[in-house]
């Protein structure tokens, strides 16, 4: 398409476009080229410290195991999340996009937003306060029943599961929201005309022309669940050793950048892999 | 294949009565056009016999049987769209198919009922095909041919031929009644061009606030639409008003129409004759041609009378001798006044 611009209208749309790609230079390919430059060295190149070139970190990946067992760990953790999200959001879409209308409609996706305006520490520690022993779901189970019970979930795989899942859930209810409402009305009444059941409905309609959406969901959530450190912290405690954190501890605690950078580019590989696998599917939406 | 009727429908949308009490018969096999402007509930009258529509009061029938509890997906009708609604992810002849594998009609069945189909629409080659890659007349097609391939009792039809431009419009319309009479499934359609009303139709219902105010053949309700609305709705009518007198009725500018009178009457703009000089009828107006309009086969001369709008039309070159601005005569016979209640 650009080859039929006129000339002027080159000149203006680079123009148009260099506030875009001067911000993606600073923010995006500055650091990442200065975090690849530290996943090759030795030490990192300030504090007077000697520093040599080296393939050590990469190696140390793939030679120690416990950061690919990690990873393995994250990407069980990303798909588990994943699914959760989907299978709760697209229901919950659904409703949204095709039953709800008017006022009730507002206050719903107001209801799905308004994670997005709490702060995630503060949200992260309210579900510890209703996580953990003794805390609110406790509480809450014990009223209604007659007997004594324990609920302690903060500390395990199930809090983290609980707390990402709340984090991310938004973005799978908007994507899958704004593909099923591109969905004419008038095909699911159609479908009705013909004699298809709900079901068919949903499996043979809705389902296939929202699933280009959907993905697109998915893989958006799936990225940043498997590199999550905050929530695995938080909510996981001692369990709570994940890809992530492990690359946090590079950075905050051992001060070994070095090896941060480089298990940060693994990860950023491994997810550019799914996503290439992943590319087909999301560009096979319906026009 | 049934016939359709239905008795004393209501719907309220909010204080707006959608439907008034409306009690109408579809006959087996018949083409039934329902007319009406955007508004008139005719479109609801359409989405009550599909079930879209849940009516507050009243029944309809289908083959003589209530089906106020019966949902759509029971009620055995096939329903073509304004958008026509094609399935995107779906080739023409899955499309087409959709209808036929719900009703778990397997594998060579179905192929060869969708190849049936598609070949009555003229679009046998075309199965492979995703709706994306079609005109829109043949969408158009498509449509049909997914609506009648399950055999339904009965055809709905949204404004099937308003998305299309005017000259396919005219084919379609052609092409519409040829399938409709191939399979003789009662037909009834929505539609706010008269036109294409009065050229599809066997019978034709108008629709006006939610109520049906005329039904009859097209003939039968162009030749005498008993009331102004339908007069100016269906075709072109120039209304005169006047007071009745024992002689005739007495026009605002004196002119006495002589013969039974109503107070209101209407003429057809092709049953005007316009001349310079004054013809020898009683039944005639003076009046001042204010512009003649060329639109190839036919002409239209707009005239002024009493301030008044008129129309008169013709083949093209009936009003050449005429002056544009001239004072001229518009006379009828008497029996192409259509008397009127207002």
């Amino acid at each position: 398409m650009a080859g039929s611009l006129e000339r002027a209208d080159r000149r203006r749309a680079a123009l148009m476009l260099s506030p875009a790609y001067l911000w993606l230079t600073a923010a995006v390919f500055l650091p990442l080229s200065a975090m690849a430059f530290f996943s090759l060295l030795t030490d990192v190149p300030f504090g007077g410290r000697d520093w040599a070139f080296t393939l050590q970190n990469y190696r140390d990946f793939f030679e120690t195991g416990t950061y690919a067992l990690l990873l393995w760990k994250s990407l069980k953790l990303g798909l588990i999340v994943t699914a959760l999200c989907v299978l709760i959001g697209f229901p919950f879409a659904l409703v949204l996009a095709k039953a709800i209308k008017g006022r009730a409609r507002e206050a719903l996706f107001l209801l799905v937003i308004l994670p997005f305006w709490s702060n995630s520490l503060v949200r992260i520690f309210s579900w510890a306060i209703v996580l953990r022993g003794n805390g609110v779901l406790d509480a809450a189970v014990n009223a209604i029943l007659p007997w004594e019970v324990r609920v302690n979930l903060m500390f395990s795989q199930s809090a983290i599961v609980i707390g990402l899942v709340h984090s991310y859930l938004p973005y799978v209810i908007l994507t899958a929201y704004l593909a099923l409402q591109a969905i004419d009305d008038s095909l699911i009444e159609a479908a009705r005309s013909l004699g298809a059941p709900r079901r068919t409905i949903l499996l043979r309609i809705l389902l296939p022309l929202s699933a280009p959406g959907l993905i697109a969901g998915a893989v958006l959530i799936f990225v940043p669940v498997v590199g999550s450190f905050m929530e695995p912290r938080l909510l996981g405690g001692r369990v709570g050793t994940y890809y992530g954190t492990a690359i946090e501890d590079q950075f905050v605690a051992v001060f070994n950048w070095p090896l941060g950078a480089a298990l940060s580019f693994i990860l950023l590989a491994v997810v550019l892999v799914i996503l290439a696998l992943a590319t087909p599917a999301l560009r096979k939406a319906p026009t | 294949m049934a016939e359709v009727r239905v008795e004393r429908l209501v719907k309220s949308y909010g204080a707006a009565r959608a439907l008034d009490e409306v009690t109408l018969d579809f006959p087996d096999g018949g083409f039934f056009g329902l007319l009406g402007p955007s508004g008139s509930g005719k479109t609801t009258l359409l989405r009550a016999i599909a079930g879209f529509v849940a009516p507050d009061a009243g029944h309809v029938f289908i083959a003589g049987r209530p089906v106020e509890d019966v949902p759509v997906e029971a009620r055995e009708i096939g329903m073509v769209f304004q958008s026509y609604a094609l399935f995107p992810n779906m080739t023409v002849a899955e499309n087409v198919g959709f209808g036929l594998a719900v009703r778990k009609i397997s594998g060579a069945e179905r192929a060869r009922r969708v190849a049936e189909v598609l070949e009555l629409v003229q679009l046998g080659p075309y199965g492979a095909r995703k709706p994306q890659q079609l005109s829109g007349g043949q969408r158009q097609r498509v449509a049909m041919a997914r609506a009648i391939v399950t055999r339904p009792r009965v055809l709905l039809l949204d404004e099937p031929l308003s998305a299309l431009d005017k000259a396919l419009r005219v084919d379609m319309q052609i092409e519409l009644k040829r399938i409709q009479r191939e399979v003789g499934i009662t037909t009834i359609f929505v539609t706010h061009d008269q036109e294409e009303a009065l050229s599809l139709s066997d019978r034709i219902g108008i629709l006006r606030d939610g109520r049906l105010i005329r039904t009859g053949t097209p003939r039968e309700v162009y030749s005498a639409p008993g009331d102004a609305f339908t007069a100016r709705f269906l075709g072109e009518a120039n209304i005169l008003r006047g007071s009745v007198e024992p002689a005739g009725l007495r026009l605002a500018d004196g002119t006495l129409l002589p013969g039974r009178a109503t107070a209101c009457m209407a003429v057809r703009p092709e049953h005007l004759r316009l001349t310079a000089a004054e013809p020898a009828t009683s039944h005639r107006l003076r009046l001042r041609l204010v512009q003649r309009i060329f639109g190839g086969a036919s002409g239209t001369a707009v005239l002024d009378w009493q301030g008044q709008r008129l129309k008169a039309t013709g083949p093209d070159d009936t009003f050449a001798d005429l002056a544009e601005g001239q004072e001229v005569w518009a006379s009828w016979t008497p029996d192409r006044a259509l008397p009127l209640t207002d």
